[in-house]
């Protein structure tokens, strides 16, 4: 009985500090969650977006904060494990008492956390690929990178516009392989293009030359293309590429493998790769006219300067997450879920890594695929094709 | 033809990474019953240290001959520090003790190095070369040359040194080996050593081609341990076949069947000679003929 009126006077005293905390100090922090893979197979994603975040946070914390408070960002490793996000979630929303949150580093962990978020009437800005996050619309998901069907588009629209009809389709068995294989399947019609031959590889495979060589033998093939991005799989599909002199048949690669990193562990064989990519990586290739210049040249030299590494365009989907949500906290005047979420809504010419946000309410990303700009390596380098 | 040559090709150079792992599985097995899962991150380590090496200016052979060697020492260490201290527990204890290994190697590599893909330049460029309208990359060459190597090298020292039946006593019968003089402490060293060795050196011959990661030795070790099962725990030359066998049935299957099934129909052939060879293609013979 002792320990029970301990615990009872436990309970009382905390549920104490709370309810006094918030009137004695009208300034006191707004907090945002965020549940990232930090660590685990998807820590590529995750670590720059925490990085990012962080830094982030602090800068605006330093300038004074939003609407006269500072910004607590509380952030959780979900070691890219979907379970675990979602224990993670129940903790943000139940325990933490945040405003809104950022996070979800995969498809995977966003839709195993869309559920809390809905049920516990938060706003939730994801930082994963997939379509589905936002389609159909969820009164309280958000998400700010592309898409994985705009890739499929705007590949096929290149591919359209050098007069390819007849492709290779290679997928990669991960989830954002699988995911974007099932996108371009569905658009692939709109752009008069076939699909010949439909192969798979698993993300850890370290030799993909038997597919290549079935594609290689498939008359009639004008370009192969690949949607698997995670772990080395995408570069040792181009490097076998390479090695079965394959180059007399375009490739075309997924914005997943944007990154300096692709270009290095590829080799020779990525020269004359087309991919889609996030205008953050050809920050410095822009012309001066472009509205999205100063934003991805001063993340760019923010980033490297705090971390030592190459930007990623997950850390830029972090950024514009975070930007649009303290956009949509200053335009509210108000910390209030219900009226963050209202004001994530309109978010309107927000200019950020990705391209320019226009949300409304039956269209929680706001990006076109005019956001995505179709790059070629050419002699170890990005370069602009449109 | 050429599509066959060149899946055979896919099939013998993944294979050989297969067996070049199983390899290190074979003696450590053989010496103490023991399945050490950290096999799998003394390979990540050879990789991973060879590229950091390798970026702090150091030749390709320094920085390899550097990495086998810490890597040999990480190896006695883990026999000294966390094995021989629970010498008197029973084997599945000790293979637990070297899946908690694993985990500890792996999370110090993700610290000290980075968690990004590296490669390591091909040791004899990277021009493919033709055979009958298929093609086969110097480095595979090399990995198979280094599996074959290894397999000599380790079957001359087990069946034709005093040290090599040493250590195959102590595996059949630890008492009797102690009996007769075998210093049962230090073959375990030596084969933990050594093994460490064996792996280093895989994963310097196979970074160029799979590349490497602070976390490749997972599936390394699960393929390479499959493929010693598949060959015979505890042979050398049955780790081999069974690295190179399972390597040719997966390439295959992708170029034949579909690329969807490729694991299923390794995996598959995989139990059905369990099935029927419950030893694997050539048994354990080695150990029990002493």
């Amino acid at each position: 009985m002792n320990f029970v009126r301990t615990l009872l006077g436990c309970c009382v005293a905390v549920a104490g500090t709370v309810v006094i905390v918030p009137t004695a100090f009208a300034a006191d922090p707004i907090k945002i969650g965020s549940v990232l893979s930090i660590t685990g197979p998807a820590s590529y994603i995750g670590e720059p977006e925490a990085k990012t975040l962080q830094l982030y946070v602090d800068q605006i914390n330093a300038a004074g904060g939003v609407i006269g408070r500072q910004i607590q960002l509380i952030t959780y490793d979900d070691a890219s494990d979907a379970n675990k996000a979602r224990t993670l979630a129940t903790r943000v929303t139940e325990q933490d008492n945040v405003a809104v949150m950022v996070g979800g580093s995969t498809t995977g962990t966003t839709m195993a956390m869309v559920p809390v978020m809905e049920g516990a009437e938060l706003p939730f800005m994801s930082l994963a690929g997939s379509v589905n996050i936002v389609e159909p619309v969820k009164k309280w998901v958000f998400k700010s990178p592309h898409t994985d069907r705009m890739g499929c588009e705007k590949n096929f629209a290149d591919m359209k516009k050098r007069g390819f009809t007849k492709i290779a389709l290679i997928a990669g068995t991960d989830g954002f392989g699988t995911s974007m294989r099932e996108q371009c399947l569905k658009v692939v019609g709109n752009y008069g293009i076939t699909i010949l031959i439909d192969q798979t590889y698993g993300a850890q495979d370290t030799d993909m030359t038997p597919q290549l060589t079935k594609v290689k033998n498939t008359p009639g093939v004008q370009a192969v293309m690949n949607t698997g991005a995670s772990g080395q799989g995408a570069a040792v599909l181009t490097r076998n590429y390479g090695q079965l002199g394959m180059t007399g048949i375009p490739m075309y690669q997924n914005s997943g493998v944007a990154s300096k990193a692709f270009i290095e562990l590829a080799g020779p064989a990525a020269e004359g790769v087309r991919l889609p990519a996030a205008a953050l990586l050809v920050a410095d290739k822009l012309p001066s006219s472009d509205a999205q210049k100063p934003v991805v040249v001063g993340y760019t030299q923010a980033f490297e300067k705090a971390t030592k590494q190459p930007v990623s365009t997950f850390g830029g989907g972090a950024y514009d997450g975070l930007m649009m949500v303290v956009n949509a906290i200053r335009k509210a005047n108000s910390a209030e879920p219900a009226k963050i979420r209202d004001a994530l809504e309109q978010t309107r010419g927000f200019v950020g890594t990705a391209g320019i946000v226009n949300m409304s309410p039956k269209d929680h990303l706001g990006l076109t695929v005019d956001a995505f700009r179709m790059v070629e390596i050419k002699s170890g380098d990005w370069s602009l094709v449109d | 033809m050429s599509a066959f040559l060149q899946y055979l090709f896919s099939g013998l150079t993944v294979g050989a990474v297969y067996a070049i792992v199983a390899i290190g599985f074979t003696l450590i097995y053989a010496a103490s019953d023991v399945v050490n899962f950290a096999q799998g991150e003394f390979v990540m380590l050879g990789g991973m240290l060879s590229v950091f090496f390798l970026g702090l200016g150091l030749p390709l052979a320094g920085a390899a001959a550097l990495a086998v060697v810490i890597t040999i020492v990480v190896g006695v260490l883990l026999q000294k520090l966390a094995i021989e201290q629970a010498r008197a527990a029973s084997p599945v204890t000790l293979i637990i003790i070297t899946l908690g290994a694993s985990n500890v190697l792996r999370g110090v590599a993700s610290l000290v190095f980075d968690k990004q893909f590296h490669s390591l330049p091909a040791f004899s460029g990277s021009n493919p070369i033709a055979v009958g309208g298929a093609t086969i990359l110097p480095q595979s060459l090399w990995v198979l040359g280094g599996s074959i190597a290894m397999f000599v090298g380790l079957w001359l020292f087990l069946d034709k040194t005093l040290t090599g039946k040493a250590l195959r006593a102590s595996a059949a019968n630890r008492f009797a080996a102690q009996l007769v003089g075998v210093n049962i402490g230090f073959i375990l060293v030596l084969a933990f050593g050594l093994s460490a060795g064996l792996g280093a050196i895989a994963g310097i011959l196979v970074a160029p081609i799979t590349l490497t990661r602070y976390d490749v030795g997972a599936l390394l070790a699960l393929k390479g341990f499959s493929a010693a099962i598949f060959g015979g725990l505890g042979n050398p030359v049955g780790a081999v076949i069974g690295g190179l066998v399972l390597g040719v049935i997966e390439a295959l299957a992708a170029g034949y069947v579909t690329s969807v099934y490729k694991d299923g129909v390794a995996f598959v052939a995989l139990i059905a000679v369990l099935l029927f060879m419950p030893n694997g293609l050539l048994g354990s013979k080695t150990v029990d003929r002493v």
